[in-house]
């Protein structure tokens, strides 16, 4: 591909000083090679200087049969720069816990080069491998290409969208089970979903490995799955002295933090009130493999979180306390709790209202009996700010 | 009412969005609700019905800040 036009970048080269990777850089390097991306860096310029966006989403999405995983972009500087007139964003779906081999990186990249602006994302914040920037006439390529390659798009619209999760137990001691297989799973489980977009809005799903919540499920996913236990928390004393002998001040720097304040130390032995552990994993992330998650591992499914877009940021409340998501009857309830809920949220959610914020709308309570679940302790958020008790006004006799 | 057929639902599906071209845009859910209203169409009888008019390419998806089903424009519709 040919090198583009050159343009004068003052603003954004100032994003290329300081010890940080910059977009620029990599933008620029692309430049070398790509037209699209040399008049990326004109525009973006321009915006920078204006303080104003110059770009446009929407209209045709997806190729045939599909209506999620493309992103239409448009700029309004077309006429000034039209290497980027068209510049769609195409989501892939990413592979569970992003494990890739080179050559598939390469084959990704070679697509890329060819069919778009070679400009990727890797990875967008909906976890998707992200292609930036190509024009409507290369979609089909760019989609037939791909699924040679043995990948497939990502959702985008009103579906579900990719489900991503942590690496769990690929590489991490803490995972409570087996997030890759639950994600791969969910994913395979709901292709239509995923590609054919049905919903009042978007619907997320991330699976984290423990309340560590590396993928940030909580705060940003319409349905999480983070890991938990049941048990007591694995312990190790003579690991947990070392600590103490190496210079950690237990006492003030663990039990003194612990939110709930259900540790004990003695100065030689840690002792612990399970039963008033709220699993936040402080103590366990300062005393790896002194302290483990416990052995009766499963995940908590909770509902509803989101970044602030018609109404404010809102965390997840949770669903089910426990799934061991081992068995198939366990995965036969996750997905038919998912049935359940789209069917109430695409009877009565409003256009481009978050599940979330329909819950909130009906009253979890009312939210709970349409979808089937009978209210348990676990689920309430604030106590003492119980939504779950209805006071009823004596009938007169 | 005897029961529709993927086919017809489709075929009525396409007449709700082209009665309404210029005027109105059906998100899945409205003509799934249509379909359920008029003909007692379950859900996934009207699921099989959309898949067959976006794979047949007699409607499209578009996005306007939400998912809509359309039929194709001569040009292609930029926001
Ligand atoms: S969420 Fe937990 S299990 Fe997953 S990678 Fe992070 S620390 Fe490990
Ligand atoms: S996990 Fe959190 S709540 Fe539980 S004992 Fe450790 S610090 Fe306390």
């Amino acid at each position: 591909m040919a090198e583009g036009k050159k343009y004068e970048t003052p603003k954004l080269d100032e994003l290329e000083k300081g010890a940080w990777p910059s977009f620029v850089k990599e933008i620029k390097a692309a430049a070398q090679k790509s037209p699209m991306a040399a008049a990326l860096l004109g525009q973006l310029e321009q915006s920078y200087n204006e303080k104003i966006g110059h770009w446009k989403h929407g209209g045709i999405v997806g190729v045939v049969g599909y209506g999620g995983g493309v992103i239409g972009r448009y700029s309004d500087l077309g006429d000034k720069y039209p290497e980027v007139a068209h510049f769609h964003t195409i989501r892939i779906n990413h592979p569970a816990g992003w494990f890739y081999t080179t050559e598939a990186l390469r084959g990704l990249c070679d697509i890329w080069e060819e069919h778009g602006s070679g400009l990727t994302n890797m990875h967008g914040s909906t976890g998707d491998i992200i292609f930036l920037g190509t024009t409507t006439d290369q979609l089909e390529k760019v989609f037939s290409k791909l699924t040679a390659l043995g990948f497939d798009l990502g959702g985008s619209g009103s579906d579900v969208r990719t489900p991503s999760c942590c690496n769990g137990m690929a590489r991490c001691e803490w995972a409570c089970y087996d997030t890759m297989k639950v994600c791969y799973n969910l994913t395979m489980a709901f292709q239509d979903e995923i590609h054919r977009p049905a919903f009042p809005y978007k619907f997320k799903m991330k699976m984290a490995g423990c309340p560590n919540d590396c993928v940030a499920a909580i705060a940003r996913a319409d349905l999480s799955i983070i890991g938990t236990w049941k048990d007591e928390i694995q312990q190790d004393d003579e690991l947990i002295k070392k600590f103490a002998d190496e210079g950690l001040d237990i006492q003030r720097q663990i039990v003194s933090r612990c939110p709930t304040r259900c540790m004990d130390w003695d100065g030689k032995k840690l002792t612990i009130n399970n039963e008033n552990c709220v699993k936040c994993m402080f103590c366990i992330n300062s005393m790896p493999r002194a302290l483990a998650p416990g052995k009766e591992r499963g995940a908590m499914v909770l509902l509803g979180a989101k970044a602030p877009i018609v109404q404010g940021a809102q965390l997840s409340s949770v669903l089910i306390p426990f799934i061991d998501l081992e068995d198939e009857e366990s995965w036969n309830d996750l997905k038919q709790l998912l049935e359940n809920i789209w069917e109430v949220w695409c009877e009565e959610g409003k256009n481009r209202e978050r599940v979330g914020e329909f819950a909130l709308r009906v009253g979890f309570g009312n939210f709970l009996e349409a979808i089937g679940l009978e209210p348990t302790p676990e689920m309430v958020a604030y106590p003492r700010d119980n939504p779950y008790v209805f006071y009823q006004t004596a009938k007169k006799e | 009412m005897a029961e529709m057929t993927v086919e017809q639902l489709a075929d009525a599906m396409y007449e709700m969005i082209k009665d309404a071209k210029g005027m109105k845009k059906y998100k899945a859910t409205d003509l799934q609700k249509a379909m359920a209203e008029r003909f007692g169409a379950d859900k996934q009888a009207c699921k099989q019905a959309i898949r067959l008019l976006m794979d047949s390419g007699r409607c499209i998806y578009t996005y306007f800040g939400g998912s809509y089903i359309e039929i194709p424009p001569d040009q292609p519709a930029t926001p």
